[in-house]
């Protein structure tokens, strides 16, 4: 994870070939509504490398899925990205034209969605939307692209992917419509995939099999992930690093291990604290106290101060995200160091 | 319970409304289209024209003193015998055209409102009976609902005057039967929903009467889709009672609406007297457009699904 | 599917039976036949002997099955006016209607689909508020006025087409063994002067059409755009048009021609109004004509006939749904 320097708006000189897959440098994303001006996402900054997954936590409505459409080009108005950049192997996103982006989307970069349900094209065959991919980004016959679509859907464990090409979404159950989402995004064997929370509306079984198998395609193909989700165990099991949300902002951001043994922001300290384990088995569940804020009318200073255990005087300000230890950045005035030290 | 109070005082705010008032909100979201505030004014100007046509036309068009044949057929702007200039031409009769329309959107308007009415009292009252007491009874009336549906207004409306003949009465009630349905499945639709709401549940734990639950809890609620449906509805009732009367089947000539004024013009069309048939046109047009625009503003700012 | 089929048949039945109830009560029992039959001149004794002869002493039940049992033989009565057999007198008029109706379905298509696209497309621009706007005069004007403005400017004015009837009609023999009217059924649009006075008359009834058209296709286009099926295939890089015209269009498709579909019926009643402004002689100028001199056999026959229409449209509608729609294809196999 790099320093937080680029918060400063000086862009580094990184030789191409070094760089990370993704890099996103203070991305703002506004939704410029009838009620005012949505910061969906404000000042978010966080960086991928090959082969890596970089976790994206936060509560719904936190900015998460707007980030990972901000990445595609798919902010649709009244949203636009009004500021930063999205510098993927080392060009950016957010400059570039809207032919030029249409190249890279479902080619070097793809995206899964969360209902699986809602993905695919109900009154479309699989074939027809499988082929459609790859005819989009490669100079193929119909046989070759049905070819590709098939191995690809072996890949991801659907069986008899002859015949499964020739059905429509309806006729295959929430798991396997994203297991052919899934097959969808690595047609062209992509260089980053962003995962919107793709398990969230499958059953627990299914969603560790997913789980189990996007991570061993992610080592295999040097893919990098985005992975958003509210659930932290997912995180867990399945991230490098991970970067946390709150109200349009990073707060957190670090290696995973570090981040979930010990939380600098007092909000992932909540966030942790919320989910049920079983070492905790008994005690009352702890929660965060309070909702969150509605973007529209963020209050001045820590957004999260309404709700933080430790807000002080000083959080009336606004905190910006800094590095606190070597390698993990948090945006607060009054960090939960000493736990974190200690370990270190 | 707050809930139930705040949606009991506002009938017709959209829910998840809290910051401002409910009313302010939506008379702001109405005025901002520039278009439906025009056509709320000019509706405005020709309910008041109809409503004291007596008194401002220039002429009572079927006081037969007051005509003068020899001023038939005139074309608009001349200055006819009784010494007035006829605006927008005289008919067959010499009748002035603008009194002849000034009453005519009387008829228009008095029939249009009137059936739009009754169909809403009593498709309402059916649509919330259906909603409410469920089971056969909503099958019943959803039924004649669907079957009534199914065959578009014109049909029935002349299936109907087939069977009873001429006659304003006749005209509103074929008008009310043609109506009644759209408002009932409109009402029992909300109504299905908001009767599944806490605030209702909360009523029935009280023990409140049903009918006390029926038109004060239930039935407020339902008003937003109501009242679009019952805009849209006028419009289209005075239309079709003009259809009618153009076709001879819906008013008599004694009292001759829009619909009729039109018809009585249309012979003369071929031989270029334009004006007989077309200022009534106009006429009609001008109502039917502002209340449909009305009416259309009033769906976008109470239709909750197209909310962002 | 099969069970499904009887079912909407069973029910369609059903339909039928309860419209010729309402139907023979509200023209035979409301209004007093015996005056409209029987000459004023005729004395009391030819009276009861014409009022025995049609069966009028009979209780209700039993003129209505005398009046459903010659229905089921295709004998729905003689017309007054023309002395012949009304079921005759309709179906000699219904090419006129028919071909009028598919016209303005024909044209609503052709131009509400398009313009319906662009506003769903570009909702803010400019035209698209032309359109809409365009599509609430559609809605809003009065078919029978509109008719009469284009006869002012084309006919009139202009002088540029006919006001008034057929033209030349061109002669195509009938459904096997079916010949209505002699030698043929006769169509206006095979012949340039029949098309000339088709124009007019089949616009005028396309208006109200084009304008739902318009308004289905737009909501329809905003909506599915809005969908997670719509971005995903964005997000699989496909260009703009493949996004619109596969993956929206054919959404939209499905809800458009039902309801287009479901619209022949009630453009054939619309076809009254258009038809009586142009003197197109059809089935709803014949209806008009007939409500007129109360010629209640033909009342009569045109309302069963057009009921029976409705009814079969309904039913072909809801079968095309289900095969168009995999979804709804599957769904029914179980019901």
């Amino acid at each position: 994870m790099r320093a937080g320097r680029d918060a400063a708006g000086f862009p580094e000189f990184l030789p191409v070939t070094n760089a990370p897959t993704l890099e996103v440098r203070n991305l703002r994303t506004h939704f410029f509504t009838r009620a005012g001006v949505v910061k969906a996402v404000d000042d978010v900054s966080f960086s991928v490398e090959r082969g890596k997954v970089l976790g994206l936590v936060g509560e719904s409505g936190s900015g998460k899925t707007v980030t990972g459409f901000s990445i595609l080009g798919l902010v649709d108005p009244p949203g636009r990205v009004t500021g930063g950049q999205i510098l993927f192997q080392g060009r950016d996103l957010a400059k570039i034209s809207e032919e030029e982006m249409r190249d890279l989307r479902g080619n070097r970069i793809a995206m899964i969605f969360q209902d699986p349900m809602m993905t695919l094209n109900p009154v479309l065959r699989i074939d027809t939307q499988m082929i459609e991919t790859v005819l989009a980004h490669k100079k193929v016959s119909r046989e070759e692209a049905r070819q590709r679509a098939r191995d690809t859907l072996g890949m991801v464990g659907i069986p008899s992917p002859d015949e499964r090409l020739k059905s429509y979404p309806h006729q295959f159950s929430g798991g396997m419509r994203q297991r052919v989402a899934i097959a969808i995004a690595l047609l062209h064997e992509p260089e980053l995939i962003v995962a919107d929370e793709p398990t969230t509306a499958l059953d627990v079984t299914i969603q560790g099999q997913i789980l189990a198998e996007v991570q061993k395609l992610a080592q295999t193909t040097g893919t990098s992930l985005i992975w958003i989700t509210h659930d932290l165990s997912v995180v867990a099991g399945l991230a490098d690093d991970v970067a946390v949300m709150y109200a349009g902002r990073i707060v957190e951001k670090g290696a995973v291990s570090d981040v979930l043994d010990h939380p600098l922001h007092p909000y992932t300290a909540g966030l942790i604290g919320s989910v049920p384990s079983r070492n905790k088995r008994g005690e009352p569940l702890r929660q965060i106290p309070g909702m969150t804020p509605s973007l529209l009318n963020l209050p001045p200073g820590c957004a999260f101060r309404s709700r933080c255990p430790r807000a002080a005087e000083a959080c009336m300000a606004e905190p910006e995200i800094r590095e606190i230890l070597p390698g993990r950045e948090a945006r607060c005035f009054l960090p939960l160091t000493a736990a974190a030290e200690q370990a270190a | 319970m707050s809930q139930a109070v705040m949606n009991g005082a506002a009938p017709a705010a959209p829910r998840k409304d809290k910051v401002e008032t409910p009313f302010r909100r939506f008379v702001s979201e109405f005025a901002e289209s520039k278009v439906a505030l025009g056509g709320l004014v000019v509706f405005t100007a020709i309910a008041l024209v109809a409503i004291f046509a007596s008194v401002i036309a220039p002429q009572n068009p079927y006081d037969l003193a007051q005509l003068d044949i020899m001023d038939g057929r005139m074309e608009p702007g001349t200055v006819g015998g009784a010494g007035f200039t006829y605006w927008l031409g005289t008919d067959d009769q010499g009748r002035d055209m603008l009194s002849g329309i000034m009453y005519g959107l009387r008829i228009s308007l008095m029939v249009g409102a009137g059936s739009a009415f009754i169909a809403c009292v009593v498709g309402a009252s059916l649509g919330l009976l259906a909603a409410y007491a469920g089971k056969r009874t909503d099958t019943v009336i959803m039924r004649l609902v669907d079957l009534q549906l199914s065959f578009p207004s014109i049909l029935v409306a002349l299936m109907i005057l087939a069977f009873l003949g001429k006659g304003i009465m006749n005209v509103v009630i074929a008008l009310v039967i043609v109506e009644w349905a759209y408002y009932a499945r409109t009402v029992r639709g909300t109504a299905l929903v908001e009767r599944r709401r806490e605030y209702i549940e909360a009523a029935q734990c009280l023990a409140l009467p049903t009918h006390r639950i029926l038109f004060r809890h239930l039935l407020p609620n339902c008003l937003p889709p109501l009242i679009v449906v019952a805009t849209m509805q006028v419009a289209r009732a005075i239309a079709l009672e003009a259809t009618l009367s153009f076709l001879g089947l819906g008013v008599p000539i004694t009292e001759p609406s829009l619909g009729l004024l039109i018809a009585n013009g249309y012979e003369y069309m071929l031989s270029g007297k334009y004006w007989i048939s077309f200022y009534p046109g106009i006429a009609l047009l001008i109502t039917i457009v502002s209340i449909n625009l009305v009416g259309d503003q009033l769906r976008d700012v109470l239709n909750p699904r197209l909310k962002k | 599917m099969t069970v499904y089929l009887v079912r909407r048949l069973i029910q369609a039945l059903f339909v039928v039976l309860a419209m010729s109830v309402i139907v023979f009560v509200g023209v035979f029992a409301i209004g007093d036949p015996v005056e409209i039959l029987i000459s004023p001149d005729a004395d009391q004794l030819e009276r009861e002997r014409a009022v025995a002869a049609l069966g009028l002493d009979l209780p209700l039940w039993h003129q209505y099955l005398v009046f459903l049992g010659n229905a089921l033989q295709g004998d729905l009565g003689r017309s007054f006016v023309f002395n012949e057999p009304a079921l005759k007198l309709i179906l000699q008029r219904m090419p006129a209607t028919l071909e009028l109706a598919f016209g303005a379905m024909f044209i609503s298509i052709l131009v509400g689909l398009p313009l319906g696209l662009y506003a769903g497309l570009r909702p803010n621009s400019p035209a698209s508020k032309t359109i809409m706007a365009g599509s609430i005069l559609g809605f809003s004007l009065p078919t029978f006025w509109v008719g009469l403005m284009l006869i002012m400017v084309f006919a009139v004015q202009l002088g540029w087409l006919p006001s008034t009837g057929r033209g030349e009609t061109c002669s195509v023999l009938g459904f096997l063994g079916v010949q209505p009217c002699g030698a043929g059924l006769q169509w206006s649009f095979l012949t340039v002067d029949g098309l000339a006075h088709m124009a007019m008359p089949a616009l005028n009834l396309a208006l109200f059409k084009i304008s739902l058209v318009i308004r289905l296709t737009r909501a329809g286009v905003r909506e599915t755009m809005l969908m997670d099926y719509v971005k995903f295939a964005r997000a699989k890089g496909l260009s703009p048009a493949r996004v619109t015209f596969v993956h929206v269009f054919k959404n939209i498709l499905i809800p458009v021609v039902t309801v287009v579909g479901l619209e022949l019926g009630s453009t054939i009643a619309f076809s009254v109004v258009t038809e009586s402004v142009f003197a197109w002689p059809g089935m709803g100028k014949l209806i008009i004509d007939s409500i007129n001199v109360l010629d209640r056999p033909v009342i009569v026959a045109y309302l069963m006939i057009i009921v029976l229409m409705f009814i079969t449209i309904n039913l072909i509608v809801d079968l095309t749904y289900s095969m168009l729609d995999p979804r709804v294809r599957l769904e029914t196999k179980g019901a």
